[in-house]
């Protein structure tokens, strides 16, 4: 079964065809990354309209680069959730469209499903169940993936997820966003013992994250640093931070590995190609035997491949779509349509 | 000639089709439904019941804007994926042009008037010459003393309509000098007919484009941009202590929301 996967829920304008759920065919993205620089973060006006502009032809090139006409293409699967409603609604309006025309049946994919679900495509041996922290600029979702679709979810965090703080604090240092791995490329050249962030752990069979004490820390740093007269040293500052969140991610994660005698763990969305999580994961896998599994870093940004595996899947349950589907900005993991 | 109509940038939502002289089928709703969940069931229920397949059409055309955001991206997006499907071109329409073309004929003076909030409104001056509509003042947002200046200074009869009556009369009647008329519910308001029927002058002039290059004509930048981009401060960095996120200033209503 060939899937056209679209994604349009933040800032990238994506599309790709995948094969059966994990053979990659093409994978298109046009990101706007360079527009929203200048506003250190991402407009949502402004996304959507670059979504309207570049949508016909990233679905173009996606089919163009797989070498599929559209008959053979089975299904289209489409971001309906979570994320910023209008670029959401530009997406989802224009599969239902192009499915409409081209007699094609529709798929809603979550989008979170959609992280987990490249670790399909770049690891074909993995099948569920597995245990999966996912991380990205809008989520931080820890899950034990029982079944292909089927969640459980062990964590979440309570305040800003974990990109979120990522993109503030390198905004605050001077680094603009995206603070993701603006922040990862200095934290390698400094000193993340320098300064004693602090790691927010929550006590007993509690997996839920916080990093927005962690942030204020950092704020809060800067500042008397400013008061002062001292000099901030940005590495450090990167660095330190950087550890501190990775501390938190990987020693909730285990925790919850210990106590569900999990064995395979996976890591999914954009933080996960940060180079000191996935180092730190690895580690601590291996230290426990564990297989670890982790999408290739083009993979765990906002793409349609991933969209199109976790459709894959949802076809093989049957879980189609209407023509009245919508957008679902605060869609839940688990929810279906 | 076929053409697939779509009018969804104002609360109303409107699809029809166009077969040579005939509207073969129009749907209208404007009951506050959203348009992303009733606009393509809505097209397929023309199709059907209009008896010409979506690949039978010669074009798409939608009402390209000034309008709603969101609803102007939901039509265009779903005009491209339709128009797409089928290899066929897309043909974009002023909102506010559509709108007046609803008041075909009329003797004098057409002057819709669109709710564009900010105390702006989406505008034009229309006349027709035959049945041809002629523009006399382009679509644009403007403040509502300026259009009605503007229609006090052509000392011309004048029909308003749109959905800027509801908000406007009491402004129209205190200061608009010239004898006006409002039109009636059946004209009101947006009509993919009205749509259709000026998508096929522009077919027929080979105005049209490919689905690709097509996009919303907005005639407001937005927000973010009219501020233009902000350093971080001080202040915005203990703002941002306190948890607050100044990337966005208080949301313009007709914009998207930064709500995740």
């Amino acid at each position: 079964m060939i899937i056209l996967g679209i994604e349009s829920s933040c800032d990238e304008t994506a599309a790709a065809v995948v094969k059966d759920g994990r053979i990659l065919l093409s994978n298109v993205i046009a990101s706007q990354i360079s527009t929203h620089t200048k506003y250190g973060g991402v407009v949502p006006e402004i996304a959507s309209r670059k979504h309207i502009e570049a949508i016909v032809q990233v679905v173009r090139q996606a089919l163009e680069e797989a070498h599929t006409d559209i008959e053979e293409i089975d299904a289209i699967g489409v971001t309906y959730g979570p994320g910023l409603v209008g670029p959401l609604l530009v997406g989802v309006s224009y599969a239902k469209a192009y499915a409409y025309g081209c007699g094609k049946r529709l798929i809603g994919v979550h989008h979170i499903e959609g992280h987990v679900s490249a670790n399909y495509i770049d690891n074909k041996e993995l099948e569920p169940p597995f245990m999966c922290l996912i991380v990205s600029g809008g989520h931080t979702h820890l899950v034990n993936v029982t079944d292909y679709g089927e969640y459980e979810i062990l964590g979440r965090t309570m305040d800003d997820a974990a990109g979120e703080a990522y993109d503030k604090v390198a905004r605050a240092i001077g680094l603009g966003y995206p603070g993701g791995p603006k922040i990862d490329a200095e934290a390698k050249k400094g000193d993340p013992e320098a300064i004693a962030f602090p790691r927010a752990h929550i006590d007993g069979d509690e997996y839920d994250f916080s990093f927005s004490g962690l942030k204020s820390a950092v704020l809060n740093y800067l500042n008397s640093c400013e008061m002062r007269g001292e000099t901030v040293i940005r590495e450090d500052v990167a660095a330190s931070f950087q550890a501190a969140v990775v501390d938190v991610l990987v020693g909730n994660s285990m925790k919850a590995v210990d106590k569900y005698g999990a064995k395979k763990f996976a890591i999914a969305g954009g933080v996960a190609s940060n180079t000191a999580l996935r180092d730190a994961m690895g580690q601590a896998c291996d230290k426990r035997g564990m297989s670890f599994y982790r999408p290739s870093p083009i993979l765990c940004t906002d793409n349609g491949a991933m969209i199109a595996s976790a459709a894959y899947y949802r076809a093989l349950r049957n879980g189609y779509a209407g023509l009245a589907l919508n957008a679902v900005p605060g869609l839940k993991l688990g929810e279906t349509i | 000639m076929n053409i697939l109509a779509i009018d969804s940038s104002g609360l109303s939502a409107s699809v029809a089709v166009l077969s040579d002289e005939v509207i073969k089928a129009e749907f209208s709703v404007c009951n506050k439904l959203t348009h992303s969940e009733t606009l393509m069931p809505m097209i397929d229920a023309v199709i059907s019941s209009s008896g010409v397949a979506l690949n039978e059409m010669d074009a798409v055309a939608v009402a390209e804007g000034p309008g709603s955001f969101t609803g102007l991206r939901i039509g265009a997006a779903t005009a491209k994926g339709l128009a797409e499907a089928v290899h066929k071109p897309v043909i974009g329409i002023p909102t506010v042009d559509g709108l007046a073309q609803n008041m075909a004929c009329h003797d004098g003076l057409i002057v819709p008037l669109m709710d564009a909030r900010r105390n702006e409104t989406y505008t034009g001056i229309y006349t027709f010459e035959g049945d041809r509509l002629k523009v006399l003042r382009e679509q644009c947002a403007v403040p509502l003393e300026d259009i009605l200046e503007d229609v006090n200074r052509r000392n011309t009869a004048t029909v308003f309509l749109g959905d800027g009556i509801k908000v406007y009369k009491e402004q129209i009647e205190e200061k608009c000098v010239v004898p006006h008329l409002y039109a009636p519910a059946s004209l009101r308001l947006q009509r993919a007919s009205s749509v259709a029927v000026l998508a096929a002058q522009y077919f027929m002039n080979r105005r049209m484009t490919d689905p690709a290059a097509f996009a919303p004509v907005y005639l407001r930048v937005s927000q973010a941009e009219r501020q233009g981009a902000a350093a971080v401060t001080p202040e915005e960095k203990r703002a941002m202590a306190a948890g607050h996120v100044p990337v966005q200033a208080a949301g313009d209503p007709t914009e998207d929301s930064n709500e995740k």
